[in-house]
């Protein structure tokens, strides 16, 4: 255990910190996650089907037949568009999901 | 042939292929297991350090595939971050590619129990594959690597049908874009099928 002392809130405008008793349990990385969530990008490739590609994100995400094909069109025209939001590790399992597939996916902090 | 389509009593994913159709399905499921256990995950240099070593030893690939079809497989998960590319592709690399691997193989055990023979031989030979569900979509996401590579190799870009038209008849290159429209419109009719 470290004996060192971060402030876990350094950038939050409060006034002096009362003294942290709890041992944190997460590392300062997973805590900037829980407060700005990750996205799940998929991005337009001339090979994958469009059909194929909302057949997808409707069987892997639950959406239903309308929001799959929206995702898809944004996907085609706008060159990459986000397909879901959550935890780091959500999104890991997300982006393994969608290369499983064949789907070119990268993940990134929302801004 | 046939497309794919739903066999309307048993609910099963059903299609009919000549004897050099399904044949020529076994060669490129095959190509795409082997490509992906030849070139293995593999890290890129021993290191030095004991312990960096021993991880590298029990774990996948930390680097982007060399050869681009495998890059395509496996993108990097983050563009902008290196070492979290690298502990990302370490985790499910090895998972993904034996999961794809996995695929193609269905493909190849379904054709030959539907009685495609080890060497082609017999003219008018019919084989009708009958697949559940789960199996018809293994069968899609192997279709999509398979078009995946071929569109990597012959570098299929977007809008350039002109191109691939303009070519004669017996241009390599022209005969395998042939192939790579064919598996797409398979894919696109065992999706058809599901969806009916």
């Amino acid at each position: 255990m470290s004996s060192s002392r971060q402030p876990l809130c350094h950038d939050v405008g409060v006034s002096a910190a009362s003294p942290v008793e709890v041992e944190p349990t997460l590392t300062p990385d997973e805590i900037t996650f829980l407060a700005k969530p990750w996205v799940t990008l998929v991005w337009d490739d001339p090979v994958n089907l469009m059909s194929y590609v909302a057949y997808v994100f409707g069987k892997y995400f639950g959406y239903d037949k309308a929001t799959s094909e929206k995702l898809m069109l944004e996907v085609h025209t706008e060159g990459r568009t986000v397909v879901s939001t959550g935890t780091r590790e959500e999104m890991e399992r997300d982006v393994q999901a969608m290369h499983e597939h064949g789907l070119w996916a990268t993940m990134e902090k929302a801004t | 042939m046939t497309a794919f389509e739903r066999h309307r009593r048993s609910g099963r994913i059903i299609a009919t292929f000549t004897g050099f159709e399904a044949d020529l399905l076994r060669s490129l499921t095959s190509q795409m297991v082997e490509l992906l256990r030849n070139e293995r995950a593999e890290p890129a240099a021993a290191s030095s350090d004991p312990f960096e070593a021993m991880m590298a030893e029990f774990s996948g690939a930390t680097t982007i595939p060399e050869d681009p079809v495998l890059a395509r497989l496996f993108p990097n998960a983050y563009p902008d971050d290196e070492d979290a590319a690298a502990d990302f592709r370490r985790f499910t690399e090895g998972g993904l590619r034996d999961g794809k691997a996995a695929a193609s193989g269905l493909v190849i055990d379904a054709l030959e129990e539907a009685g495609l023979p080890p060497e082609l031989t017999e003219e008018g030979l019919v084989i009708d594959v009958e697949l559940s569900e789960p199996d018809a979509e293994a069968w899609m996401r192997a279709f999509t690597d398979i078009r995946l590579a071929l569109a990597t190799r012959l570098e299929v870009r977007a809008g350039d049908e002109d191109y691939w038209d303009s070519l004669p008849d017996d241009d390599p290159r022209a005969q395998a874009h042939d192939i790579y429209e064919w598996v797409g419109w398979l894919q696109e009719s065992i999706i058809e099928a599901l969806t009916a």
